[in-house]
Order: C-alpha cells, then sequence, then structure tokens
C-alpha cells in the first residue's frame, strides 16, 4: 500500500518535518465548543463519503475527517498529539503496537450491538491474533495477499508459492517491495509463520529470495497492479483487493491464494485513548458496522467487508466471488503482527541483503 | 565606497538566510544524527557501517554506474557542444534551446517516460516485435539506469562546456592555423585546453546527482538493483533510522567533497599554467 512515489514526496517534506518542532506553534487546542466534534483519521480513499454526511445527519456530530496513506505516516502524528483524533482505522500489527503503547482505549462493546451482532465470527477470530480478546479493535475491510497471474502466459494452475520459484518464468515475476510482504512469501514457502523472528528461518528464507532474485523482473508496489493489467509480467504478488480491481481491467487474470498460507490483513476502527469524544467515537463505529453502511462502503471501496449484514444484502453472485469472499477455512491465513523494533531491524537488515545481493 | 557596501550586503541577508535555514542547519543535523545514536550517545558505528557488505557492494556500484554515466555524457556532450558552436554561426540560439526544453518537464515525469519506453510492452520493444524481432531485456538493468542518469543529466554537461568553447577567442584558433597546426593538433593543444574548466565543471555537476540518486534507481531498476542513495532514501523512509542514514549520507558527502575539491585544484591549476604563460611571455 506504499508507493516509491509516495515515498520520495515524503523524503522531500522531511525538511519540513524538521522545521516543524521548531516553529513551536501547537495548534490551539479546545478553542470554542467542539463537544459535538467527531475527529476521524482515516486511510485516504478508504470510507464512502456520503457515509459521513449520513452519520453527521443522523447524530448531530460535526465530523472533521482526515486521511493518511500508510500507518507509518500515521502512527507519529498519534503518538505525538493523542488528543488530536477520536477514531483511526489501522492495520492489524499497528493495532498492537499502539494497545502496547497505550495510545488506544479498551472499547465498550455493549454500546456496538451493531458490531456485535453484525461482524461475523470468523473475523473476531483472525482479529484475536493482534487484539488478544478483541478488547480494542473493531474489524473494517480485510483481504489476502496472493498471487496473480496471466492466463494467457501462465498454462498450468498456480497453487502454490513454488512457481514464484520456476526458471520458466524469467523476467516474469513480479514481488513485492515492501520488507514484511516479501519475507511473507518465502516464509510460507517454506513452512514457517511469516510473524518469526528465528534468525535461522529468516536466514533460510533470505536465501530462497536471493535464489530468486534473477527471475524477478521487479520488486514493486502499487505497480504490480499496472503491470499486470498491462501485460507486462505473467505472475505478480499482489494485495486481493487490487487483484478484484485488475480482473475487471484485464479479464485474462486470475487470483490464488497459494495452500501454504499466506498473510490476511484487517483493517479495524480504534478509538484513541485520550479522545474528547468518545461517546460520538463509539457512535461512529458502531454506524459503521451497519449492514446498509458497510454496503456502502464496500461498493465505494471493494475490499472484503466481515459485516454478514451487508453480506446478506448482496446479490448471490458477489458472495460467490472467491477473491473478495475466499472459503476462509480453506485457507491458512495469518495476519502480521508487531514485531518490536529489534526484530524490524533484523527483517530490514536482511532485506538490505536481498536487495543488494 | 562603504556606503555600496553596506547596501550590497543587505542584498546578500535573504541568501544568508536561505544558506542558514536550508543548507547549514540541515548539514549539521546530518553531522549531529550521523555522528550519535539513537540515545544521542557519541558514536562511529553510523560512518563504519559503510564497510556492511550490503552498503559497501551499494557503494560501489553508485561509483561505478555514476562513472560510466559521466563518461557517456562527456562523450555525447563534448562533440555536441562543438557542433552547437558552429551551428551558432549561422542559425541562432534554437539548437540551444531544443537542449534545454525537456529540462522545463519534471524530472520525474521524463524518467516515468522511459518507462514505457523500455518495458517489456514498451515502444522499443512492441517495435522489435512488430518487425519480428525478439524483444530485449531493457528496463531493470543497470545499463536502464546509466541510461536514466545520462539522459537527466546530460544538459548539466552541455552546458558548461558549450559555455567556455563558445568564450574562446576565434584569433586564438586562427592563429594556431596561421603557424602551421592541422585541426588535430589545434583541438588537442589549443581548443581542448582551453575548454578543461568547462569539462571539469560538467563532470563534476553530473557525477555529483548521478553518484547521490535514488529516483532514478528506483524507477528504471525496478527496485532489483540497490545504489547507496536508495540505501540512505530507504534508512529514513522504511527503517526509521535516521542516525545510520545520516552517517552513510556523511559518506557519500566525503565522495561529493573529494570531487569538488579535485575540480577546483585542477580549475587554480589552469589558471596558474596560464598566468605563468602570459608571464613568460610578457
Amino acid at each position: 500500500m506504499r508507493s516509491n512515489m509516495k515515498k520520495m514526496v515524503l523524503l522531500l517534506c522531511i525538511p519540513a518535518l524538521l522545521a516543524a518542532p521548531l516553529s513551536g506553534c501547537g495548534k490551539n487546542e479546545g478553542s470554542g465548543d467542539d463537544s459535538n466534534l467527531l475527529v476521524v483519521y482515516n486511510y485516504g480513499e478508504y470510507l464512502d463519503p456520503e457515509v459521513i454526511d449520513l452519520f453527521e445527519e443522523e447524530t448531530g456530530y460535526k465530523v472533521l475527517y482526515d486521511v493518511y496513506e500508510t500507518n507509518e505516516i500515521m502512527y507519529p502524528k498519534v503518538a505525538a498529539n493523542p488528543s488530536q483524533y477520536d477514531v483511526i482505522c489501522p492495520s492489524d500489527y499497528m493495532v498492537t503496537r499502539m494497545a502496547e503503547e497505550g495510545l488506544i482505549a479498551e472499547l465498550d462493546m455493549e454500546a456496538l450491538p451493531n458490531a456485535k451482532k453484525y461482524i461475523g465470527q470468523e473475523y473476531w477470530k483472525m482479529s484475536e491474533s493482534f487484539d488478544p480478546g478483541n478488547r480494542y479493535s473493531v474489524p473494517y475491510l480485510w483481504g489476502t495477499v496472493g498471487i496473480m497471474y496471466n492466463r494467457s502466459m501462465v498454462d498450468e494452475e498456480v497453487r502454490s508459492w513454488d512457481i514464484l520459484w520456476d526458471p520458466k518464468y524469467y523476467d516474469n515475476i513480479l514481488m513485492q517491495d515492501s520488507m514484511r510482504d516479501l519475507f511473507a512469501v518465502a516464509l510460507k514457502k517454506l513452512g514457517y509463520s511469516l510473524n518469526t523472528t528465528d534468525l535461522k528461518e529468516l536466514q533460510e528464507a533470505k536465501e530462497l529470495l536471493i535464489e530468486q532474485k534473477p527471475l524477478v523482473q521487479a520488486y514493486v508496489v502499487d505497480e504490480v497492479r499496472d503491470k499486470m493489467i498491462a501485460g507486462e509480467s505473467a505472475l505478480g504478488v499482489i494485495y486481493s483487493g487490487e487483484a478484484e480491481y485488475s480482473r475487471w481491467e484485464n479479464e485474462d487474470l486470475a487470483y490464488c491464494i497459494p495452500e501454504e498460507g499466506t498473510n490476511v490483513w484487517i483493517d479495524s476502527w480504534v478509538m484513541t485513548k485520550e479522545s474528547r469524544h468518545k461517546k460520538a467515537a463509539l457512535e461512529w463505529i458502531d454506524f459503521l458496522c451497519r449492514p446498509e453502511i458497510a454496503l456502502m462502503n464496500f461498493e465505494f471501496i471493494y475490499y472484503s467487508t466481515p459485516n454478514t449484514g451487508a453480506m446478506d444484502l448482496m446479490e448471490e453472485e458477489l458472495l460467490e466471488n472467491d477473491v473478495l469472499f475466499p472459503d476462509l477455512s480453506k485457507y491458512k491465513l495469518e495476519p502480521l503482527q508487531y514485531l518490536g523494533k529489534e526484530a524490524e531491524r533484523m527483517y530490514y537488515n536482511l532485506w538490505k541483503e536481498i536487495k543488494s545481493a | 565606497m562603504t556606503k555600496t557596501r553596506r547596501i550590497s550586503g543587505f542584498l546578500g541577508l535573504p541568501f544568508v538566510f536561505w544558506a542558514a535555514a536550508f543548507i547549514i542547519i540541515p548539514l549539521l543535523m546530518v553531522v549531529w544524527y550521523g555522528l550519535t545514536d539513537e540515545n544521542g550517545a557519541l558514536t562511529f558505528a553510523n560512518i563504519a557501517a559503510i564497510a556492511q557488505p550490503a552498503h559497501a557492494k551499494a557503494l560501489l556500484l553508485a561509483l561505478l554506474l555514476s562513472l560510466l554515466a559521466t563518461a557517456v555524457c562527456f562523450l555525447l556532450a563534448y562533440p555536441l557542444c562543438m557542433f552547437l558552436v558552429e551551428a551558432q554561426k549561422t542559425s541562432n540560439s534554437f539548437l540551444t534551446m531544443l537542449l534545454i526544453v525537456p529540462m522545463w518537464m519534471n524530472f520525474l515525469l521524463r524518467t516515468y517516460a522511459w518507462q514505457s519506453i523500455l518495458e517489456k510492452t514498451g515502444i522499443i520493444n512492441t517495435f522489435l516485435t512488430a518487425i519480428g524481432l525478439q524483444p530485449l531485456r531493457l528496463i531493470n538493468t543497470n545499463g536502464a539506469i546509466v541510461l536514466g542518469m545520462v539522459y537527466n543529466f546530460l544538459p548539466f554537461m552541455v552546458l558548461p562546456i558549450y559555455n567556455v568553447l563558445e568564450d574562446i577567442d576565434k584569433n586564438v584558433i586562427n592563429a594556431a592555423r596561421d603557424l602551421g597546426a592541422n585541426g588535430r593538433q589545434t583541438f588537442l593543444k589549443v581548443i581542448f585546453p582551453l575548454s578543461l574548466p568547462g569539462v571539469i565543471s560538467g563532470i563534476t555537476m553530473v557525477f555529483i546527482p548521478a553518484l547521490t540518486t535514488f529516483v532514478v534507481s528506483s524507477l528504471l531498476g525496478g527496485g532489483k538493483i540497490l545504489l547507496i542513495g536508495n540505501v540512505i532514501e530507504q534508512e529514513f523512509m522504511v527503517a526509521y533510522d535516521w542516525n545510520l542514514g545520516s552517517g552513510l549520507s556523511l559518506v557519500l558527502l566525503l565522495f561529493i567533497i573529494i570531487n569538488v575539491v579535485v575540480s577546483v585544484i585542477s580549475e587554480r591549476g589552469e589558471e596558474e599554467l596560464r598566468r605563468r604563460k602570459s608571464d613568460a611571455e610578457a
């Protein structure tokens, strides 16, 4: 979900970031009456804007809506000023980290009847891997990481990560250019957890990825989608949400969740501990769990929804779409967990060895 | 006298402020981060880290590719400049304009354009397959990166060389010919030595951005080729290790300083030589 472009823009912003603390002019907080305010911080393009209007109309709250590109951009902003936002939509591993660091509050599930009623049991269970006891987060949208392939270039059936190591596909493989996503592929192929911190397992994965490197056309992020649509490559590792879009654009494309298992990601709503509008925050989270609202957001974003109420409102045909709604019992899915600074550094150093190999 | 000096001193103020805010202070911060660890204690580990195989390899590759790009730029630019100076006599500056106009376009856009030229389904390969030839593997190679560097930085080589060539007094060349030097001798003994300052500043202006680039290598290298610029960028953006990123930047800075010092010394040497010559003549 990150792109090099964004990184570059960011890098250009560093001087500005450096200057910010020097200027020392924090916004004057608490000016005026903001008791009916709700400050929402979400991924860009990750909510039907009409939903905000509906919420404001119904509840009378005024929503201040702000967006970010990645967890890594969101986190420092929230950490620096924890009371600035009321509700945020981080990904799995970031929920753990924010909970550990005391940035987010435990949710009163009694205040979230729609969440209790409509979010499917299996998704709550999946969430437990990063939010034990489902105390802090309510699942919003989710998806998998898998192999997208072009049927006009790949004759065989794609079932396993092994195909990404087949010399037949020299220069026809696109891999993810983000550390954890890249390692996840090799670790799963080897049968390890994608959250391993065992150096020996990681070394093995590294060797495997170095071995694969000559076959790889490029390590990219957002470009996987465009390159697959353009027919630049036969195989590519991609997020399921992007896969669905790609299939609309190029009907030769197909998506597969490899049998060794893969990463499942869940973006969830959380409430900040320092929130000054906790009641509104809970109302917002519950509002988004209403079947009609969840359906609106699903139709706007086209990522998989965990909302069973929304699924009941969908056409049968859509539910049979195994990219959006794979049979969870069939696959070994594992969410990414936050591994702590030291382990991240270990991953990063090994990643550098792959990239410079 | 003192009054005008005071006024011109004031005129320089905005730049002094600019340089302090956006050059000196950031540089000092890089030095500070580079020489400390995350707890703020003094360390040289961030600089010594250049010896790690991944970093050393990235630095060597960056040196190699940027030297290659500089050499190609020089070989392309010098004849071009001689041609441009000749053409200047007959036509107006239209040709020089042609060279400069692409620079008005955004650097990123131009590099993205090369992606769609070099790609597997790109313009070159579509053409090759259309006429029955095998497609070539162009993008995501070292060659593509050198091409990107040459394309983007060529004007920085052309302009200084063009300026010195244009400034050469035509009488000097005529005198050489008059005294019996043939074309080759005139070039080697008169024109080229006189153009050296332009060549040196051209080399500096191409070599430094090529050595430090991370944009060209990530757009045309497909993330497969890690230059030292990419390593530093990722230390900041992916690993959040500003200390290591700054330490490696300091190492890179060393190479830049060496380059600048060499070019300043050789320019001084040129001047010195010229002065001595004219003294001797007098």
